[in-house]
């Protein structure tokens, strides 16, 4: 068998991880664990795109603060968001003078950078690496559904873009918890066309790569004290829980959703839940590195998930392709 | 399970609308909404405005206060609960002039504003004024109402 998963040798440490989100976010269940959070969602900006850049520049600047480093002790910024071209991540992170590459993995960006850093730092080539995710809740809205002060309804399985952005910075030397594996996931189609129900266009990628994990590794969900999935919400959730039984691996016990614990479904009127980059980002800055720090988990797996989608090819009438990176968290490193 | 059936068992289990609450939300708003253009014609004519200017206020009415509502951040959480009770009278056509022209003010009034503005009721300007030649074509053809 073809070996896929990646064991990165000296597995590289989440130095620190900061996390800015806007006022619905810090509302929500997680809101005391955020490390700032504006209550007016725009950062002190005037345009919504220009919020959202700001978010990913506190977000970096706070991360550096928390690490005690300078910005010159970095060697690179993987950065990515939703806009076309990842603006947010270029203008936002043009102030500091760092080798920058910028990504699009769509909703799952967060995971692509983590691995795609941690590949760069454990193989030797860079010391420290930061990786920056964002999204914007009115970004996302005006480039994806329609105009924010447009009154429509919306259907019971779409779900909010989160307004939030998260830093992690990763260093050779170690941290309150290690990258330990990852699997690269893969574009998978199954038909979907309904650009309100991402969850169900999703979840074939997030089974896809938990599925090739657990057999490849010979490991079951069982021995993880979490699995994490990005961002498919009650409706993509419930559809892994149950084909993933199907499959044979009863994710029952220790299966959750970022898009689920970002916010409080029976109140905050986020439909099926949480969405975009920023949502994993700052669920992993924030709840999953203190669960690490308090030393209350130890081994886990989240699978940073995307839609692959555009507007345009939505209007060509074009299925909408999933993606589901899969990284392996661990307390100590293992390899 | 294939692409075929994970399409329709995705779309079996999704959840559904509340159609008979929508329904009946669109029915008391969209019903309030004209009971409401109704007290207005009313007003006006007790103003002793003419019968057909009154008819023309109303809608320029609506239409203003749609705006009015729409920038300040109310029509949205409205049209949330409303539904087509907002959409389908000269409201749900006011906001969606408006909402991409706020969009879109910081990108220039011509490159954004101007060339946005009709980006959501473009369709309906469109196929609005194709019906209605469609419409005044045949009317024209049969003779009908002597128009000839």
């Amino acid at each position: 068998m073809k070996r896929e998963i990646l064991s990165f040798p000296n597995a590289p440490g989440i130095l620190a991880a900061a996390s800015v989100v806007g006022k619905h976010e810090s509302e929500g269940p997680l809101g005391a664990l955020f490390d700032l959070h504006d209550s007016t969602d725009r950062f002190g900006k005037e345009t919504w795109e220009q919020s959202e850049s700001e978010m990913q520049r506190i977000s970096f600047n706070l991360a550096l603060t928390k690490a005690n480093l300078r910005e010159e002790e970095l060697n690179c910024i993987f950065a990515g968001d939703l806009m076309n071209q990842c603006t947010a991540s270029a203008y936002g992170l043009l102030d500091f003078d760092l080798p920058y590459f910028g990504l699009y993995g769509a909703c799952s960006t967060a995971a692509e950078g983590l691995i795609l850093a941690s590949s760069m730092i454990s193989t030797g080539l860079y010391d420290k690496a930061s990786v920056t995710a964002s999204s914007h809740n009115c970004t996302a809205e005006r480039q994806f559904r329609s105009p924010i002060e447009y009154g429509g309804q919306r259907t019971p399985t779409s779900q909010w873009t989160v307004t939030g952005a998260a830093t992690f910075l990763l260093s050779a030397g170690g941290g309150d918890a290690y990258l330990t594996q990852a699997l690269p996931g893969r574009a998978v189609d199954y038909g979907i066309t309904d650009l309100s129900n991402m969850g169900a266009a999703m979840a074939p990628a997030a089974i896809d790569t938990l599925t090739r994990f657990f057999r490849e590794s010979g490991m079951t969900p069982s021995r993880f004290d979490l699995i994490l999935t990005g961002d498919l919400g009650f409706e993509g959730y419930s559809i892994v829980l149950e084909l993933m039984k199907k499959e044979g691996y009863d994710l029952s016990e220790n299966y959750t959703d970022c898009g689920l614990l970002i916010y409080d479904r029976t109140v905050q009127d986020v439909h099926a839940g949480g969405s975009g980059c920023g949502c994993s980002a700052v669920v992993i800055a924030s709840y999953l590195t203190d669960l690490f720090r308090k030393g209350e988990i130890r081994d886990v797996l989240f699978l940073g998930t995307g839609a692959l989608m555009s507007p345009l090819t939505v209007r060509q009438g074009l299925s909408i392709p999933g993606i589901a990176h899969l990284v392996r968290i661990t307390k100590e490193r293992m390899f | 399970m294939n692409k075929r059936t994970y399409k329709d068992y995705a779309s079996a289990r999704a959840a559904k609308s509340d159609t008979p609450k929508n329904c009946l939300f669109a029915f008391l708003v969209g019903g309030g909404i004209c009971a409401f253009a109704e007290a207005i014609k009313a007003g006006y004519l007790a103003l002793g405005t003419e019968k057909e200017t009154a008819a023309i206020l109303v809608p320029c009415t609506l239409i203003l206060l749609t705006a009015i509502l729409t920038g300040l951040d109310l029509f949205d959480g409205i049209a949330k609960h409303a539904g087509a009770g907002t959409l389908v009278p000269i409201t749900g056509f006011a906001n969606a002039v408006v909402s991409p022209a706020m969009d879109s003010r910081k990108e220039g009034l011509v490159p954004g504003l101007g060339v946005r503005i009709f980006s959501v009721a473009g369709p309906v300007i469109l196929y609005g004024t194709l019906a209605s030649v469609l419409y005044g074509t045949v009317y024209c053809l049969c003779g009908a109402g002597g128009a000839i």
